[in-house]
């Protein structure tokens, strides 16, 4: 078969580690001088793409890494560059604007078509929306196979593709034929360092720039966020002096 | 940077199926008392191939006593404990819990925690703990133990290295870890006043939910207490930024051996109205007073933080390397720290951890650098990197992308203590030294012991001999795993290292302190006329010599 043409999405979201706050409106979660970061489940599909391409044993032709998100997205393309993409594609999309799933899966269907991928590794979920419907569109939108929740990606030399999922309580394996679409998990790898070297090898690589207008795509929300809360406090433990104080403790709560 | 979950996650791996390979890497297990305290809690110093800690911690009985090791003789103008004096300190003290006591039951399992310290090198024979909850407390403690020639071990988190903190004899142990409030912070000023007993890590969270850092970071923050900080005026990871606390503490409130209560919670950067006596606090390692509030300056917490980990081929690129940091990230640099290839192998075999770079190299450097303006760093970092990357500074290098692997790199510096203690033991030189030799000393003391036949074997004796440190302040860790604490290994390395120190004009002890393990050397960097005026201040302070004797000066 002929190579495999890897089109791997990513998205820059609020940072894992950092606890996001809820702005003072109540209208959404405050990004100012927030740390941001690259989607941690966009990660994996990165670094599985590049391992792919590592192993061997189907050859991979382009790995392109795209991002559809405000400027500073072009960063965590970069670090998609560094780790090992090829390329670089970032559609500018106004932070006020963003687009929702089915739009960023219409987006996506154009670029396989125009970059003719067969191959399309997109994260689960993406941490700040949780939509985790992106990856599942995009299939129906292309009507191609798609194996979501993986936790062990093997393509055969006759672009078969073996796909383990995460299902509650267990895996499931399947199988299907390039083309196809595969959503990461967290068990599929463990994502690399971006090297020094390659961080400015990354620099080098072509990285375009588009709009939603080059693919003739409008993609007005439909949805109105009309308030984000945050969940409500814990209330806080008490402690106590020693072994008779919560025994004590327990009693006055029924719990003994 | 410093967070919460850098340290007080352990070393087991997260074993719930559903988390990011990125996070389930190994974080290290804080020093902790309460590994005595629970029979179920594990050794941290044996965990096993895939590094979880398993099995049943080593008994506390096999640490062999401080005074069997040491020459030392018990003082005989202490007075012994009886239940009587036991009995004052339950009536004043009031709950049970505040006061351990094995004069007047066996408590033997329950004092062993307070008698030992985190390396499992030093034990006492203390059969009182006492932990009060105000000055107040302190202070009638304090005047009954002076008046009754009673002596005491001010305790903290007990996380000293020197022996400092656990009794030789029979001294009392005074722990404050019941004085834990946070008194009051003021965010025009960053200054912070709080109880001597609460945990460095509780008092930087608290400040970062106010955008504010507390100016000392060390690997045991999750256990030491500020108070034990100031104790032994600890140094720590950045100390090249925020310099040390003998800048940032304004104030102190002491307790001292007589009872008197010096109140000055100082508030104020300025005050040149006589001698600072606050200073003798810092560092004073608990021998004149016990301090029980610090008011203290904290900085403005950086919202950009970078942390970059690097490899180099030879200490001389590990110094330009530090010098080039110096000129392109100037203010914005915050930790500079020295690793050798040696400890991050270590660090690899006792953890299982994958290391972030490939292959060996013979040293490693960890930079981090704060600021308030994330592109603004990010531009001086890039620029900086591809410097040293192009002029062939560092051999190979990764750039942490995420809060995720800002952590896993730190954790590859601040795991090496507790790695370096997994066959046993270790001996530990924390040394001052012109940064030009500083690593010297780890060659010649590894072609010392490997002269004298200890060190080179599968089954040798000696592990290793390491070097890693606050490169940016000039300080090195010197340490030599070891399968066992053993008098022929000692002999060699004593008085050598203090040797070989003094004729380059370092310091014998640049951050740990002095405590019991370095007391007969201080010689080797201080001058008679010195050690005469400290034993002055010593017998000012604190006539009767109740205050952790045996140890300092
Ligand atoms: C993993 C690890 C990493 C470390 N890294 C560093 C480092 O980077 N830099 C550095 O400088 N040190 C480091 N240390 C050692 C450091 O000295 C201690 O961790 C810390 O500062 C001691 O605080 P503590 O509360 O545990 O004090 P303790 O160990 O309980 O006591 C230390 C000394 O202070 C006295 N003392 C304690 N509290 C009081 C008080 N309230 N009043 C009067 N005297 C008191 C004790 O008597 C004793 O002499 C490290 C230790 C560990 C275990």
């Amino acid at each position: 078969m002929s190579g495999l043409r890897i089109l791997v999405p990513v998205k820059r979201v609020i940072d894992y580690a950092v606890k996001p706050r809820v702005n003072r409106a109540q209208t959404a979660v405050e990004t100012t001088s927030v740390k941001h970061s690259m989607n941690p489940f966009d990660e994996l599909s990165i670094e599985e793409a590049v391992r792919l391409r590592e192993r061997k044993t189907v050859p991979v032709e382009e790995i392109i890494a795209f991002s559809a998100g405000p400027p500073k997205a072009a960063d965590i393309l970069r670090t998609a560059m560094a780790m090992g993409a090829d390329r670089g594609i970032h559609v500018q999309v106004d932070e006020q604007t963003p687009l929702e799933p089915l739009g960023v899966a219409k987006l996506l269907k154009k670029v396989v078509e125009a970059s003719n991928s067969n191959l399309v590794i997109l994260g689960k979920q993406s941490i700040d929306d949780d939509a985790g419907q992106t990856g599942q569109m995009l299939a129906g939108l292309l009507d191609w196979a798609q194996a979501t929740q993986a936790s062990k990606v093997e393509i055969g030399d006759g672009g078969e593709v073996t796909v383990v999922k995460e299902v509650d309580g267990g895996v499931e394996t399947v199988r299907a034929k390039l083309p196809m679409v595969i959503t990461t998990d967290l068990r599929l790898n463990e994502p690399r360092y971006a090297s020094l070297p390659n961080i400015m090898k990354a620099k080098k690589k072509p990285l375009e720039k588009k709009t939603l207008k080059d693919f003739d795509l409008e993609a007005a929300p439909r949805l109105k966020t009309v308030k984000v809360t945050e969940p409500p406090p814990r209330k806080g433990g008490v402690k106590v002096e020693d072994v008779d104080g919560m025994i004590g403790k327990l009693k006055e709560l029924g719990a003994l | 940077m410093a967070t919460s979950s850098r340290l007080v996650t352990s070393l087991r791996r997260i074993s719930t199926p559903r988390v990011a390979p990125s996070f389930q890497r190994f974080r290290f297990r804080p020093a902790n008392q309460i590994r005595w305290i629970t029979a179920a809690s594990s050794e941290p110093h044996q965990p096993d191939a895939d590094g979880t800690v398993k099995g049943a911690p080593a008994p506390a009985k096999t640490i062999a006593f401080t005074s069997e090791k040491y020459d030392v003789q018990r003082d005989s103008k202490y007075a012994q404990l009886s239940e009587d004096h036991v009995k004052y300190f339950q009536e004043l003290l009031g709950s049970e819990s505040a006061v351990v006591d094995g004069v007047s039951k066996d408590a033997t399992e329950d004092i062993e925690p307070f008698n030992s310290d985190w390396m499992r090198k030093y034990r006492g024979h203390t059969k009182l703990v006492l932990k009060p909850q105000t000055k107040e407390e302190v202070s009638k403690i304090l005047k009954y133990c002076n008046d009754n020639m009673l002596a005491v071990v001010p305790q903290g988190g007990n996380t000293g290295l020197v022996g400092g903190s656990v009794p030789v004899f029979d001294e009392i142990v005074i722990n404050l870890q019941k004085m834990n409030k946070i008194r009051s912070f003021d965010d025009v000023s960053g200054v912070l006043v709080a109880d001597a007993g609460v945990i460095l890590e509780v008092a930087d969270n608290f400040l970062a939910e106010h955008n504010a850092i507390f100016p000392l970071d060390l690997g045991a923050k999750g256990s030491c207490q500020i108070g034990g900080n100031v104790s032994t005026n600890a140094g720590g990871l950045r100390l090249l930024r925020y310099g040390s606390l003998h800048g940032n503490v304004l104030g102190i409130e002491a307790v001292l051996p007589d009872g008197r209560i010096i109140e000055d919670l100082s508030k104020l950067r300025k005050n040149n109205t006589g001698y600072d006596l606050k200073q003798l606090f810092i560092g004073g390692e608990g021998t004149i007073g016990i301090i029980t509030g610090v008011s203290i300056l904290c900085p403005q917490r950086s919202p950009a933080v970078n942390v970059a980990y690097f490899a180099l081929e030879s200490y001389e690129q590990v110094q330009k390397a530090f010098k080039e940091a110096k000129g392109q990230l100037s203010e914005i640099l915050s930790a500079f720290e020295l690793m050798d290839g040696r400890t991050q192998r270590i660090v690899h075999d006792v953890t299982g951890k994958k290391m972030p770079l490939d292959g060996d190299h013979p040293f490693y450097v960890l930079i981090e650098t704060s600021g308030s303006n994330a592109d603004h760093d990010s531009e001086k970092l890039q620029a900086f990197l591809e410097h040293v990357m192009e002029t062939e500074i560092v051999s190979d290098g990764v750039l942490a992308q995420d809060q995720t692997q800002i952590q896993e790199l730190w954790s590859c510096r601040e795991g090496v203590t507790e790695c370096l203690g997994h066959w046993g033991g270790t001996y530990k030189y924390d040394l001052s030294i012109p940064i030009a030799e500083m690593y010297q000393v780890v060659n010649d003391l590894r072609d010392r012991l490997t002269e004298a036949g200890l060190l080179g074997k599968e089954d040798s004796p000696v592990i290793d001999v390491v070097g890693y440190g606050h490169m940016g302040d000039a300080n090195i860790h010197l340490n030599i795993p070891v399968r066992g604490y053993d008098k022929k290994i000692e002999k060699l390395l004593e008085p050598w290292v203090f040797e070989w120190v003094q004729k380059r004009n370092g310091s014998i002890s640049a951050e740990h302190g002095l405590g019991i393990s370095k007391k007969p050397f201080i010689g080797y960097s201080r001058t008679e006329t010195m050690l005469g005026l400290m034993r002055q201040i010593k017998d000012t302070y604190d006539p009767n010599g109740i205050m952790n004797p045996y140890k300092y000066i």
